[in-house]
């Protein structure tokens, strides 16, 4: 059990997606304008990156891996099919998303128009792929690769947030010209970064 | 449309920097520059799958139905950063590994679809390649630029090549930590942004 507060505390903290290794940014930054919009696409990330990762972990468990198609023959035993992750991860999350938008049309749909836009956008978001090819390259197992994507996916929603907040206050204040926008909202992220580097080392 | 050749390819390096005024493809762009080595390797990576797409899909852009040109775009992207990260796999497996999972990163790199879906559907593949071409430049200026200062000013050094003495191996210089870290890019990027849009004012946004 502590085993995995630990990892879902460095998910969320130590090696919080946006801030200390920059995936997502593109919509990080283009969404963060108010918080009510980041919230939402908070929630949707979470949402998917908590149901995709372990998703692709069991694909890659089970079909991928070096020697994972033994359980169909034993002739597959040295099929390694791990150059096909890109491609079958991304079709994966783009499966994932389609349905999760179709699902929440049907039984949610007041969740439904809260998130609707920040959905298909979601499928091309580098955070979801990120937390995938992580979870390869670590090498978690099911349960891990679970609370890895629920941590990534918190820590996220958390930085945007966080960020939209700051945003908002920021309209009154007067940044110098050519700073406007998008610079100003870089040396805040900058800012933020360190803040979470504050983090750093803490361990249960 | 007639777009000038010379435009397509130039315009993307300053006037309409794809990290810059587009803000497209950031994500990968910060966590490989903290050395020179991975940032060109990056780079030529960019460039490579960005020019090749754009030809691709501009070639075959007639006969993709719009309703799934998303899927056909991204499997057209995937199979290029596949073939992409073999090669480095192959010829370059130590700056590959430094590189982990950003070379696939690249198929959910902005820049890539952006260009893909804006440009390349509605034009020919010669000024997409170029378009391509330009745009993959413009990413690799950011890139190059924030690398430079990073690996200069975080570790002494350049392309692995010692320029000022760090003082832990005797020297006189103190490495800056701060720019290694991820707070570093962030401000060097803002900075290169205040810096291009003094020099070309009408870039300013409109705060709303």
């Amino acid at each position: 059990m502590e085993h995995y507060l630990n990892l879902a505390i460095k998910a969320i903290f130590v090696e919080n997606m946006a801030l200390a290794f920059f995936l997502g940014m593109c919509s990080f930054l283009a969404v963060s304008k108010k918080v009510d919009t980041a919230l939402g696409l908070g929630a949707a990330v979470i949402f998917v990156l908590a149901v995709t990762t372990p998703l692709n972990n069991f694909i890659y468990q089970y079909v991928l891996k070096e020697g994972a198609l033994s359980w169909l023959s034993e002739d597959f035993a040295t099929v390694d099919l791990s150059f096909l992750n890109f491609l079958t991860f991304i079709g994966s999350i783009a499966a994932t998303v389609q349905v999760v938008e179709m699902a929440l049309d049907r039984y949610s749909p007041t969740l439904y128009s809260a998130l609707g836009v920040f959905l298909p956008l979601i499928a091309v978001n580098c955070a979801i792929l990120g937390a995938s090819l992580f979870m390869v390259e670590r090498d978690y197992n099911f349960a891990e690769s679970t609370v890895f994507g629920l941590g990534s996916g918190i820590g996220w929603a958390l930085a945007i947030v966080a960020l939209a907040a700051i945003r908002e206050k920021m309209r009154y204040s007067d940044v110098p010209h050519g700073l406007r926008g998008l610079g100003m909202t870089f040396i805040v992220t900058g800012l933020m970064a360190i803040g979470f580097m504050a983090f750093a080392g803490i361990q249960l | 449309m007639a777009l000038k050749e010379k435009d397509v390819l130039i315009d993307p390096l300053f006037n309409n920097n794809p990290i810059a005024l587009q803000v497209l493809g950031i994500c990968s762009a910060l966590a490989v520059t903290t050395k020179m080595e991975t940032s060109i390797v990056m780079s030529l990576a960019v460039i490579a799958v960005l020019a090749l797409s754009n030809l691709s899909v501009s070639l075959i852009r007639n006969y993709i139905p719009s309703s799934i040109r998303i899927i056909v775009q991204l499997t057209i992207i995937a199979s290029l950063v596949i073939v992409t990260d073999q090669i480095l796999k192959a010829f370059l497996f130590d700056t590959a590994k430094q590189l982990s999972v950003f070379v696939g990163l690249i198929i959910t790199n902005c820049i890539v679809m952006g260009r893909a879906e804006a440009f390349a559907m509605q034009q020919p593949p010669k000024l997409s390649l170029l378009d391509g071409l330009g745009n993959g430049a413009g990413y690799a200026v950011i890139l190059l630029a924030v690398g430079f200062f990073r690996e200069l000013f975080g570790s002494g050094s350049l392309f692995g090549f010692t320029l000022m003495k760090p003082v832990t191996e005797g020297g006189w210089y103190t490495p800056n930590g701060l720019m290694v870290l991820a707070p570093g890019a962030f401000f060097l990027i803002g900075i290169f942004i205040w810096v291009l849009r003094t020099w070309k004012p009408d870039q300013v946004e409109m705060e709303g």
